[in-house]
């Protein structure tokens, strides 16, 4: 009986410790995971004249959080691209010689359409909508 | 040498405290002579490096701001204006380097002499353990400089580790601080290198050391097959000490040498809009990781090949890690004739695909 008693009191220290611990253990690691970011989420950005880009160049602008990259092809069309290279995270150039995207991490090519061609990158780049009134470029996500 | 027990100090202190725990602990050691005997020497180098990490990042702290706007401006402020600044931080970037060397070194070594067998199991396994938090104290110290390099290798690294199953997405948060590797990342990888490694490697270092210095140098088996006469031992203290301190002696001119001859270059400030550099590297001791990686197709199986690279590299970080426990066949596998080709496999492994990046 008094063995018992000892083992009961065992198990409820064992609980309480536990409980104690936890109670510890998860504010700390609750604190250490970074509030959701509070900034607006944006639908489409302003990337200037069309004149301020030459033909065959790019030019990497901020999309909200995100890095977009903008290309004017040699045709003088605009397209443009999440600029975060889908392998690893890194942000990817244009290349004038190649006319290809390139993610120089890694040496991952996209073409002019996304499209991963080479390398180790697994998928396309996600596409953005750009859009030209009298003369303005306006870059939007294809959800508009 | 007069001993160190006749001096008048240590006797002031013995009469008040009891110093005989200290001494035995210091003296009852005999360190082993033979033609391996220069493997006993290389813990001791990592320590010193160690020690000389402690030492110059201290000094660091002083000036570094840690913050997207001031650390690359700080750490150029130290080069560039501080006395000796460009001392310190290039004896701090060397030194982490050499030491991360020296601890495979040392691991091999006690690898092939099988230092790891019973009664030294736990030294192995702490051992290992202060290696990987060497190789995250390298990882997070990488960062501090806020340079476009060390930023996109942060990038890699941190979304590699996002492919751990289960609490990949989670631990990519942890260690970014965000989605992004922001000034978010450098605060946290700043605490990391700074507060939390200090502490756990301080932990782990202690119970090492202890547990060499109380359970002795391990005897290969050239030495324990000698009949005893011909068993020469020399003391630990001062005999073997002294001998430690004149290679650190020498280490030290080494690290200074690298220092002045080959300073490592600051390179240009991270920009997050900016396209990543070509010849994004890890730092060299996680080289034959990455390339590894980069050899998988992206599926085997039915899981991505990057994720069954972790899971493989995570597999056999553990197997290493528990190797003095491992049996086959009721054998212990360190006395097993596999147990020698394992570890030229490895060391094979790790060089050959270190190279590999390399070369590239």
């Amino acid at each position: 009986m008094k063995q018992d008693r000892r083992g009961f009191l065992n198990t409820l220290l064992g609980i309480g410790g536990i409980g104690a611990i936890a109670s510890i253990i998860y504010p700390v690691f609750e604190f250490l995971l970074p509030p959701e970011s509070r900034e607006p989420t944006v639908s489409s950005i302003k990337a200037g004249a069309i004149d301020q880009y030459e033909v065959n160049s790019a030019k990497i602008l901020k999309f909200g959080r995100e890095p977009v990259i903008l290309i004017r092809k040699d045709s003088g069309e605009f397209s443009a691209f999440s600029a975060t290279c889908t392998h690893l995270d890194c942000i990817v150039q244009y290349r004038q010689d190649t006319k290809q995207i390139l993610c120089a991490c890694h040496n991952g090519h996209y073409d002019l359409k996304g499209r991963n061609v080479s390398g180790p990158p697994p998928k396309p780049l996600t596409e953005f909508k750009v859009s030209v009134i009298n003369n303005e470029i306006t870059i939007s996500t294809m959800e508009g | 040498m007069a001993k160190l027990t006749d001096s008048n100090v240590f006797k002031w202190l013995d009469e008040r405290v009891d110093l005989s725990p200290l001494t035995k602990l210091l003296y009852h050691k005999k360190v082993p002579v033979h033609s391996h005997t220069i493997w006993y020497y290389m813990g001791g180098v990592t320590l010193f490096l160690f020690i000389v990490q402690v030492f110059t990042g201290i000094l660091l702290l002083m000036y570094y701001v840690p913050g997207e706007n001031s650390a690359y401006e700080s750490v150029q402020f130290i080069l560039n204006k501080v006395s000796f600044g460009w001392l310190i931080r290039n004896i701090h970037s060397w030194s982490a380097n050499l030491m991360i060397l020296f601890a495979f070194i040392h691991m091999f070594s006690a690898f092939f002499t099988k230092a790891l067998r019973k009664p030294r199991e736990l030294t192995w396994v702490s051992g290992f353990i202060l290696l990987l938090l060497g190789m995250f104290f390298g990882f997070s110290g990488y960062l501090l400089p806020w340079n476009e390099l060390a930023f996109f290798a942060t990038k890699v690294g941190t979304d590699i580790a996002g492919a751990v199953p289960f609490i990949g997405d989670w631990l990519k948060i942890l260690l970014r601080g965000g989605d992004d590797v922001t000034g978010a990342t450098l605060s946290r990888f700043f605490g990391f290198h700074v507060a939390i490694l200090p502490a756990a490697f301080t932990i782990f270092l202690t119970l090492h050391l202890l547990l060499v210095q109380r359970q002795g140098m391990s005897e290969p088996d050239s030495f324990t097959k000698l009949p005893d006469e011909k068993k020469k031992y020399i003391s630990f203290f001062p005999d073997f000490a002294l001998r430690d301190f004149l290679l650190w002696l020498i280490v030290l001119i080494a690290l200074l040498a690298l220092t002045v001859f080959s300073p490592w270059d600051l390179g240009i400030k991270a920009d997050s809009l900016a396209s990543a550099p070509e010849g994004i590297k890890p730092e060299w001791y996680f080289m034959f990781m990455f390339q590894t990686l980069k050899y998988l197709p992206p599926h085997i199986w039915f899981i991505e090949g990057e994720v069954f690279g972790l899971l493989a590299f995570g597999a056999a970080g553990v197997i290493w890690m528990v190797l003095p426990f491992i049996k086959i066949k009721k054998k212990l596998l360190i006395e097993s004739k596999y147990y020698f080709y394992i570890g030229v496999f490895a060391i094979a492994f790790i060089i050959i695909m270190t190279l590999i990046g390399y070369l590239s």
